[in-house]
């Protein structure tokens, strides 16, 4: 019965992947990512409910509080701040972007499959759409030429491993998650700082102004 | 006990500075910590070395010989880049280059910078590992744009994402290994604690060890430098402070490739078969032969050591690649004497950068004439890293070729043409700027010299003379991973 709900809440994390990907306007993406995070939150609160496995509410709950509240907050106070409120992404070539996507899909279902018959867990057949989704977050830094999309796919890069290691493994041991967590939080706040950085600097968060270093 | 010290004094330390920073004594005390972290360290290497391997806290750190000689190697290294900085720092303060509340986050985040790599030295726990490199990278991003140009911002934003990405990719290969354990040992923190994953190494499921590797080695290759994955690193190291590039070269790489090693010791033993160590002398062998290449067209002369850093990490790649005890005794060797010699470069061509006001290498000219000190520096210290004997840098050069030649053959050509290229290439561009026209000034700080000459001195000595207990314990730690 879980294995249904968790297959289904992973198939909503692979559509909210795809979706980040065609997103061009900034708040709608981190609208997205919190959408991504309650899902995490959701189908980990089921593992743990299922399994009886007691850290995984702590998780679950570390994921609600830090994905769902405090980043969106973060990042929605920052791209007001910022004033980037409308910026749009110009560049991507969305159908493209889109076939590559589901390139990286199956290459993912192909390399975690030998993994998924290991494992023992009942969310194992997740795992193929976990690594999914962190290939389509990656594809998602590479394709965006401003400064917040890069780190919203950054963000969602760590969704996708969290939710890995959630199905794999019913997720890894708490004080690495604590530290994990930490290390995301802290990280989110040196973005912040370097969005400052980069507008004083180059009057626009856009990252195509710094390609001066090259290699000529 | 003596690991509280070590790391509690850095940390320490970092709350310290991040409060007094900007005093006007902030140098000093940044200089006292590092070496009440060197004293601790050396407490740690008398306690090892007198009672072998230990534990501690639980198993969540451990020392062995391999990985205390890192630990005594950055708290040295830490240390006279402290003293280093003290002149340094001044300068560019005094030139306007930064203000004092960014001193007071260069010298907070330069403690926690050291925290941080000696974390991930020390831990038992993979995943905690993971935790503190990825805390690296964050302690060292804002130091890199500290100058706020927009080149230094943007190697900063280059530095942070490319290490960011390779990061989770090496956290998804801890996943996977927690994974392989967890079938072994149960769940909870066992199954990530490095001596009981080595305990059961035979049993850990290959095919999963072997795709965990790729991750793993991907992602801490970004942070050593692997080509491809190494365009993060020139920047880094030309935009940044000297002290910082000083630190980066000589000591994070040094870390990143400890991360590679350590895993790679567990999937050998899974797998039972040489597919890690040629992946390694794969990477290794790109990335010394294009680093090379990148070398003669370098013009600033952080970048070209920056590349050169780049090539030596790959050299040692190679040689834990090829793996045995002579080439992993040659690699440790090597790691030695390049993280001492490169930091010394990084130390003399900061002086000279401030003396000239230019890190352009077509406008610095004949150091020599006005500064011997640091033009000899320069001099010395580049024969020393492009491989001239007598120093320390030909002795584990020497060592890994000739078993390369034994071994793998093949790999010789890729070796020498590396080598020869990076020597064509380094020379010819150090050799006018510590000869020839002086276009060099005076400051108002004395530079201090007494880093680099030590540095030097030390590569010098390790290659006349290695002390009976140095080689003991490099023998030990070579056997433990050879």
């Amino acid at each position: 019965m879980t294995e249904q709900w968790v297959n289904l809440a992973a198939t909503i994390l692979l559509i909210i992947a795809f979706a980040m990907l065609s997103q061009r306007r900034v708040l709608s993406l981190v609208r997205l990512f919190a959408w991504q995070g309650l899902v995490l939150s959701v189908s980990t609160a089921m593992v743990a409910y299922s399994t009886g496995q007691s850290h995984l509410w702590i998780s679950a709950a570390l994921t609600l509080g830090l994905k769902v509240i405090v980043l969106p907050i973060v990042l929605h106070s920052l791209i007001v701040r910022l004033n980037v409120r409308w910026d749009v992404e110009p560049l991507i070539n969305v159908p493209t972007t889109m076939l590559a996507g589901i390139g990286l899909v199956i290459f993912a279902f192909a390399l975690a499959t030998p993994i998924s018959q290991l494992a023992g867990t009942v969310t194992r057949s997740t795992l193929g759409i976990a690594l999914a989704s962190v290939l389509l977050s990656f594809l998602m830094m590479i394709v965006r030429r401003k400064a917040v999309p890069q780190v919203i796919g950054f963000l969602a890069m760590e969704n996708g491993l969290f939710f890995a290691a959630t199905s794999a493994t019913y997720g890894m041991p708490l004080v690495v998650e604590l530290g994990i967590a930490l290390d995301v939080l802290v990280g989110t706040f040196v973005f912040g700082i370097f969005f400052f950085h980069i507008r004083e600097t180059f009057d626009s968060l856009d990252i195509r102004h710094m390609e001066k270093l090259k290699e000529d | 006990m003596e690991i509280v010290w070590v790391l509690g004094v850095p940390l320490l330390g970092s709350a310290l500075l991040a409060l007094l920073g900007h005093k006007r004594y902030a140098p000093e005390i940044n200089i006292v910590f590092s070496l009440a972290t060197l004293v601790a360290a050396a407490l740690l290497v008398v306690r090892v070395i007198g009672s072998g391997p230990m534990t501690a806290f639980d198993e969540q750190f451990f020392v062995d010989p391999f990985n205390v000689f890192l630990v005594a190697l950055t708290c040295l290294v830490g240390f006279t880049t402290a003293v280093f900085s003290r002149p340094y720092m001044r300068v560019e303060e005094e030139h306007g280059r930064v203000t004092a509340v960014r001193l007071r986050l260069y010298h907070g985040a330069y403690q926690l910078f050291m925290f941080t790599m000696l974390v991930t030295l020390l831990t038992n726990n993979l995943g905690i590992l993971w935790v503190a490199m990825e805390g690296a990278t964050l302690s060292t991003v804002l130091l890199v744009s500290l100058y706020r140009t927009p080149a230094s911002i943007e190697a900063a934003w280059k530095y942070f994402i490319l290490c960011g990405v390779g990061l989770a990719q090496a956290l998804f290969g801890t996943i996977l290994i927690y994974f392989a354990a967890e079938k072994v040992l149960g769940g909870g923190t066992v199954s990530l604690l490095w001596t009981q994953l080595y305990e059961v190494r035979h049993q850990l499921e290959p095919t999963v060890m072997s795709l965990a590797f790729v991750f793993l080695l991907v992602g801490y290759g970004t942070k050593v430098g692997l080509v491809p994955l190494h365009n993060w690193l020139p920047d880094a190291h030309a935009e940044g402070p000297t002290p910082i590039s000083a630190v980066l070269s000589g000591l994070l790489l040094n870390v990143a490739l400890y991360a590679v090693i350590r895993s790679k010791v567990l999937v050998d033993g899974a797998l039972g078969t040489e597919f890690t160590g040629q992946l390694m002398m794969g990477f290794g062998l790109l990335t010394v032969v294009v680093a090379a290449l990148f070398l003669s067209r370098q013009r600033d002369i952080k970048r070209l050591f920056g590349y050169s850093s780049i090539e030596h990490m790959g050299i040692i790649t190679f040689a834990f690649g090829m793996g045995g005890k002579v080439a992993a005794y040659a690699g440790l060797l090597h790691m030695t004497v390049h993280s001492l010699t490169k930091s010394g470069i990084f130390f003399a061509v900061g002086h000279a950068v401030q003396k000239t006001g230019t890190q352009n290498m077509a406008d610095i000219r004949g150091l020599i004439e006005r500064n011997p000190t640091i033009g000899w520096g320069l001099a010395l210290g580049s024969l020393a890293i492009l491989g001239v004997p007598p120093f320390g840098v030909f002795t584990s050069e020497f060592m890994i070729l000739t078993t390369a030649m034994h071994e793998h053959p093949w790999a010789t050509p890729f070796l020498l043409f590396g080598l020869a290229v990076a020597f064509a290439a380094i020379f010819g561009k150090v050799q006018p700027m510590v000869f020839g026209q002086s276009n060099a000034r005076r400051l108002p700080h004395q530079p201090a010299l007494l880093p680099v000459f030590l540095h030097l001195l030390l590569v010098l000595m390790l290659g006349l003379y290695i002390p009976p207990y140095l080689d003991q314990w490099y023998r030990q730690a070579a056997a433990l991973i050879g």
